[in-house]
């Protein structure tokens, strides 16, 4: 084997390396986030607000919602509905969704006050919507499973608009074996693919610069002070981090 | 038996309602709203600590 075809581990491979498709994948993402990228040092000092920390609140409290989800799944209901330390850990794991609600609430529209889909960040916010629209699916089939008159308030009039629309065979408000496995699998697995791949996607563009930043900013360009690109792509970025 | 089926119905109460002019909410969801909004504010007014420190 030729020194060529066995790069030393760690030395990154040069483009003439990938003769296969995991090679490729390799240098894509090592291109699209570097391991500096990915898991970066600092920050800009605009980062250093409050207005950034919502992102993170919501990742929080969503991994409270998790593991409490796990603890109740695993007794089952007869312990969450009767004992009272499964209601309590029933009851952290409904204010963790209500925390992680309001977390994404506030962190939706401070995002969309910052315009932060600027610079090609486009895929940030829509998966960001996506994330919102499967955690209301998820939060809904968990109100169905109280299995109270609330539960089944709610089912019953959801259970004509679904049918309205067609999907109610296989998304049945009404049996409650199904929606269990809708909320304690196929729904967290969902919401956790989305936020992940929301936080990995922050990660590949840096952090959007304030609206108010000049093209001249020094934080945006003292790494790169022949850019011309304007400091809110993604390109010239990279001297942002 | 029946224990557990009594305690699993639970009870849900009738809820509090405001309303103006033909427009009600529910207490629960006016509070989620409200304190929505008061973080929103919170977050962009208050110092962030160690904020100065940062390059
Ligand atoms: C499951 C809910 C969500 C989680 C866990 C989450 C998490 C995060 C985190 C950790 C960040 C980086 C830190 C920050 O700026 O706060 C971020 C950034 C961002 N989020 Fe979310 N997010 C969620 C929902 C949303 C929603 C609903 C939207 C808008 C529709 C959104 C739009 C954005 C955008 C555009 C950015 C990039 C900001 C920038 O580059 O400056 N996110 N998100």
């Amino acid at each position: 084997m030729s020194a060529h075809a066995t790069p030393r581990p760690g030395i990154p491979a040069d483009e003439t390396d990938a003769h296969t498709w995991t090679g490729r994948a390799r240098q894509w993402l090592l291109k699209k986030l570097p391991p500096d990228k990915l898991l970066p040092e600092d920050q800009p000092s605009y980062v250093a607000s409050w207005a950034y920390v919502f992102g993170m609140g919501a990742i929080a409290s969503l991994l409270w919602i998790i593991i409490s989800g796990i603890v109740l799944g695993l007794n089952g209901p007869q312990w969450y509905h009767v004992s009272s330390l499964g209601s309590f850990v029933n009851s952290t794991h409904l204010w963790s969704v209500e925390l992680f609600f309001i977390f994404m609430v506030v962190h939706l529209w401070l995002k969309f006050w910052m315009a932060a889909w600027r610079g090609g960040r486009v895929l940030t916010w829509i998966t960001g919507v996506l994330s919102f629209v499967v955690s209301i699916v998820a939060a809904f089939t968990g109100y169905l499973l109280q299995t109270n008159f609330d539960s089944q308030w709610i089912a019953f009039e959801a259970k004509d608009a679904l049918n309205a629309v067609g999907v109610g065979a296989w998304f049945n408000v009404a049996n409650v074996g199904q929606l269990f496995a809708w909320h304690i699998t196929l729904l967290p697995l969902a919401v956790g693919a989305v936020v992940v791949l929301h936080v990995l996607l922050v990660r590949v563009h840096g952090v959007a610069p304030p609206l108010e930043a000049a093209e001249s900013d020094a934080q945006l360009l003292h790494h790169r002070p022949e850019s011309t690109q304007s400091p809110e792509s993604t390109e010239s970025r990279d001297a942002v981090r | 038996m029946t224990g557990w089926l009594v305690a699993s119905l639970g009870t849900v109460g009738d809820g509090t309602y405001f309303g103006w002019d033909g427009f009600t909410i529910q207490s629960g969801n006016l509070i989620v709203i409200v304190v929505m909004i008061i973080l929103f504010v919170l977050a962009l007014v208050l110092p962030f600590p160690g904020g100065k420190r940062r390059k």
